[in-house]
């Protein structure tokens, strides 16, 4: 029994994220209202990167930004460098692509949600389905 | 539906929950996502490229596939916004505009046809009455040039601080939105026209694959920075250092122009009457 | 990496996504939101990833807010659900 409250307790972290991931696919299931959809999907994505990013973190390591970048010879041998000094820097490069591609998602997503709201007169999914029926 | 939408998440989270029980501790630095190729990536920044930012040289230099498809999508997105939302009705400028005369409050509407004798003492609202916030307008105008600068700033201290690309020019488009936003729409339109921006926003993905294009005239591979050595004149790591800049300044300006693309056709629901 | 902070923080994006979520004033919805990116942006600033926490500030508690409150602006302000 011990051994699975350490379980839980040493990796508390991922338990946090799959949580914030859930809420998110939550709210694009059963929400009514276009908006809130758009939000919970934007959730989801954060919380995606975050799970992403976590994985590169490494105990006692400093930002990975070299020291020493400007120093008096620019060639080989001036400082040797070792990995375990420095976070893991390819999860930090893919996210960063990721956040950006989300926000210009956002954009074409509310394009689309201020298009159906000139059309319908409403935002709510349920009357814009009885408005559609009724055609 | 709440009730299935309830049941569906709690699934998949059991499934993740039981997938997370295998994964490394957090914080480890033998797991196998810091084990392959990123030592190398640590180690030989320094000697191949001379840039100190790791994150920026990654980005830029060795995996630059990846960046140029990525400026490629935000123009694509920033179109299809346009193309979606702008609609092109000139008879609805004729309608009666609303003008307040800013040192007594009062306004006038003016119908289709009339005029104002043209004066500082009268300007121009939207359909939305907001009072004449001469503090907001004050501040926003004086913050903007320097909102601006430190965009820059970010921009070229990409290779030694975070920064790079990406960070400036989102900083340079909400340097626009804020003055739209403080002042209203036509503000800013007269200042950055829409064929200047659209035209811009493709001139910075050129920039991008320009550079690619010319290391592969050059003889090398494509997007391979030190064919662009003899050009400039330096040894080929310098030439590297510098292909990433030219590269990220290409970045920037797409994003710039992007962001403020998308914030007109949204927030004046395609007709660039009025803003926020 | 003091876990306390870490959780703390934590506790708190978990709170504005919920509460994000349940209030029934789009604009509301829409500036928890950017708490809940400036809560994120803390997040990764503890975890060392300086690059992926500026860009998280200035484009999701910059920018995506304010398409949020454009995008609210033009429909409607008031939701039933």
């Amino acid at each position: 029994m011990t051994d699975f409250a350490q379980l839980v307790v040493a990796k508390y972290n991922y338990w946090i994220y799959i949580t914030l991931m859930m809420i998110g696919l939550y709210a694009i299931i059963s929400k009514n209202n276009l908006v809130k959809k758009i939000l919970g999907m934007n959730i989801f994505q954060t919380a995606i990167i975050l799970f992403y990013v976590s994985i590169g973190a490494k105990k006692g390591a400093t930002i990975p930004i070299l020291e020493h970048g400007h120093g008096p010879a620019h060639g080989a041998g001036s400082h040797v460098v070792h990995a375990a000094d420095y976070m893991n820097p390819l999860p930090h490069v893919l996210m960063l692509t990721a956040i950006v591609v989300g926000v210009a998602t956002l954009g074409v997503a509310l394009a689309l949600a201020l298009k159906v709201y000139r059309h319908y007169h409403t935002l709510e999914e349920d009357e814009i389905l009885a408005q559609i029926r009724k055609k | 539906m709440k009730f299935l939408g309830l049941v569906i998440a709690f699934i998949t989270g059991v499934f993740l929950v039981y997938a997370a029980v295998d994964f490394p501790d957090w914080a480890d630095p033998e797991s196998p996502a810091s084990t392959h190729v990123s030592p190398h990536f640590i180690e030989k920044t320094m000697e191949e490229t001379s840039v100190p930012n790791i994150v920026t040289a990654v980005l830029a230099d060795y995996r630059t596939f990846d960046t140029m498809f990525e400026a490629t999508v935000i123009f694509s997105a920033a179109v299809v916004c346009f193309f979606v939302l702008r609609t092109f009705l000139k008879k609805e400028e004729r309608e009666e505009r609303l003008y307040r005369h800013v040192l007594t409050g009062v306004t006038i509407r003016v119908k289709e046809g009339g005029r104002i004798p043209p004066s500082d003492d009268f300007e121009r609202i939207d359909d939305s009455w907001i009072p004449h916030d001469l503090i907001i307008k004050t501040i926003c105008r004086l913050m903007v040039p320097f909102i601006q600068i430190f965009a820059l700033y970010v921009v070229a201290h990409g290779h030694h601080s975070p920064g790079g690309g990406f960070q400036g020019g989102v900083i340079l488009g909400a340097s626009v939105i804020v003055l739209a936003m403080s002042h209203d729409l036509r503000t800013t339109l007269q200042r950055m026209r829409e064929k200047v921006v659209g035209i811009l926003c493709a001139v910075g993905v050129l920039l991008y694959a320009g550079t690619g294009a010319l290391c592969l005239l050059l003889g090398m591979n494509f997007l391979d920075y030190s064919a662009l050595a003899p050009i400039l004149g330096v040894g080929p790591v310098t030439a590297r250092s510098h292909g990433i800049l030219i590269v990220e300044i290409g970045v920037a300006i797409a994003v710039m122009t992007a962001m403020v693309w998308i914030y007109n056709n949204v927030s004046s629901r395609g007709n660039y009457n009025e803003g926020l | 990496m003091l876990w306390q902070l870490d959780l703390a923080i934590l506790t708190l994006v978990v709170i504005a996504a919920v509460g994000s979520l349940m209030v029934k004033d789009l604009l509301g919805a829409a500036i928890l939101f950017g708490a809940y990116s400036f809560m994120m942006c803390l997040l990764w600033t503890i975890m060392g990833a300086v690059d992926v926490a500026f860009t998280e500030a200035s484009v999701g508690a910059g920018v995506s807010t304010v398409f949020f409150v454009a995008a609210v602006f033009r429909t409607t302000r008031r939701t039933k659900d």
